[in-house]
């Protein structure tokens, strides 16, 4: 069902955590559906220079959220907003086709963090 | 790596005793069992052996066994068979909300033909009230259809008292004992059903191969027409190898059937009482006593199914799930749904089923793995705070 890149990430997922002080959270899904990510960033100069997320879902969702981070880090606000979810699944070599919903929310979730640190930043300014 | 399996509801592995009995009725002994001559006489004292062995198995007379090709054909074959039988009748069908989606959605087919469907609720524990069966029972229904055990959280219904009533009221009571049978022990006089479906590779038989007891007198129409097989009411060249497997392990669960129970239940216990001790946040679905010996079925809080699954995967085990993601439809469980769990809840379901192959050993195993597998997905989870 998954390839074998999905389960390497998804057993070994990079970056799982939570960023005490973060500048942007994003929270999407929701567990009555199976999968919710919570995503949390660090950013300076304009750039993602941390990236943590915890996940509650299943290996797609897992997996997605570990290739996503790695995906973004080090990358400017901007290059970031272009990554899909698209792009993401099909860094991961591709997902089953019902699993392109429901579970392949990581973009989403890391647009709602960048979303939560611009509207604080202008909260800020 | 050794793999240790505790999917026994799933299926169960054909025991090497029934194999050998197969084995010569695929090509030694090929014929059909319709024939006249020598090879379809052979074949056919076979398939009238092993009918004798499933009757002694239930309880019912060499009349009122008929093969199929699967629990899934004799589920479908007691509720459209009869409903198409009794159509003059009435048109109206009880079945539970916990039943197996072979009932479920036979009922819900007739239902588009026009038939009036009463779905059941269930308690928490996923029990059938009796008295709701009572109190939806009018002048047309002609059919009740209740599970004798559920599959996925090991339930035994109280069919003895839902027979009495159904009896009393003159409507045919089917019970789909696909779980229980070879593994607990059914009697379709004490259980008092007019209609039974079991399924072989539930109890250490092939797969393919299934049967219904139909008491007599009961009114049916046959699904599948044809050669007259099994006196009409079932055409089809008989699968003799499949029939002479269900044989042998009907043979087989009569004479093991007391230790099988104690062996499962021994087992099961250890697993439940070792993952209430051992995880605290979870939820034993359906009831402590009146179970399945081999079934045990958990919600573990904060974390979802199919990476459970998939985590134990990876450490050798076979495990099942409800949860949506694991599901063909992406729905959660209807089963865990109608017991009134939490949605969140049962994403998290893990049901582990024991069978005779398995040893304490592995069990021990497994409880000292699972804790460390949902610890590490809980500390992945959003929902999880330590």
């Amino acid at each position: 069902m998954y390839n074998e890149k999905v389960i390497e990430h998804f057993k070994n997922p990079k970056n799982v955590g939570e960023i005490e002080d973060a500048d942007g959270v994003g929270e999407v899904g929701n567990p009555v559906c199976g999968d919710m990510m919570t995503f949390y960033i660090k950013v300076e100069d304009d750039k993602l220079i941390d990236i943590k997320y915890k996940t509650f879902g299943c290996v797609a969702a897992i997996a997605v959220s570990s290739m996503i981070s790695e995906m973004a880090i080090g990358k400017t606000i901007d290059e970031v907003l272009e990554i899909s979810n698209k792009m993401v699944a099909e860094a991961l070599g591709g997902l089953p086709p019902n699993k392109y919903h429901c579970s392949n929310l990581g973009a989403d979730a890391l647009k709602a963090a960048i979303e939560d640190y611009k509207k604080k930043r202008e909260g800020k300014l | 790596m050794e793999r240790i399996y505790f999917d026994h509801a799933a299926t169960t592995p054909v025991r090497k005793e029934v194999l050998e009995a197969m084995i010569p009725y695929f090509s030694d002994k090929f014929g059909n069992a319709s024939s006249l001559y020598y090879e379809g006489v052979d074949a056919s004292e076979a398939v009238e052996e092993a009918r004798n062995s499933v009757v002694k198995l239930i309880g019912a007379d060499e009349s009122e066994i008929y093969f199929t090709s699967s629990g899934t054909e004799s589920d479908n074959m007691a509720i459209k068979g009869v409903a198409l039988a009794l159509r003059d009748k009435g048109k109206h069908i009880i079945v539970s909300s916990i039943e197996h989606h072979a009932v479920l959605n036979a009922a819900l087919s007739l239902r588009k033909l026009g038939y009036e469907i009463t779905i059941l609720p269930v308690d928490g524990k996923g029990f059938v009230n009796p008295d709701d069966v009572k109190k939806n029972i009018k002048n047309d229904t002609i059919l009740v259809s209740i599970m004798l055990a559920n599959n996925e959280i090991g339930t035994i219904e109280p069919i003895e008292e839902v027979s009495k009533i159904t009896k009393e009221r003159g409507v045919y009571l089917h019970t789909d004992a696909v779980q229980a049978v070879g593994n607990y022990p059914v009697n379709v006089d004490s259980l008092g059903c007019d209609l039974l479906s079991l399924s072989a590779h539930k109890f250490y038989g092939p797969k393919g191969v299934g049967a219904i007891y139909i008491r007599k007198g009961t009114r049916i129409m046959p699904l599948m027409d044809g050669g007259g097989h099994e006196k009409g009411k079932r055409s089809g060249t008989y699968n003799t190898p499949g029939i002479v497997g269900l044989g042998k392990a009907s043979v087989l669960a009569i004479s093991e059937l007391e230790s099988r129970i104690n062996q499962t239940t021994k087992l099961r216990d250890k697993i439940i009482d070792g993952i209430i001790s051992e995880i605290p946040y979870i939820i034993l679905n359906g009831d402590r006593e009146k179970r399945l010996p081999g079934n045990a079925n958990f919600s573990i809080k904060y974390i979802e199914g199919e990476s459970l699954i998939l985590s134990l995967d990876a450490e050798g085990f076979a495990v099942s799930t409800g949860s949506a993601c694991s599901s063909h439809s992406l729905k959660i469980s209807h089963v865990l749904n109608a017991i009134g769990l939490d949605p969140v809840d049962a994403q998290g379901s893990l049901r582990v089923t024991v069978g005779l192959d398995n040893t304490e050993e592995e069990v021990d195993k497994f409880l000292e793995i699972l804790p460390k597998v949902v610890l590490k997905l809980r500390r992945m989870s959003p929902l999880y705070k330590e």
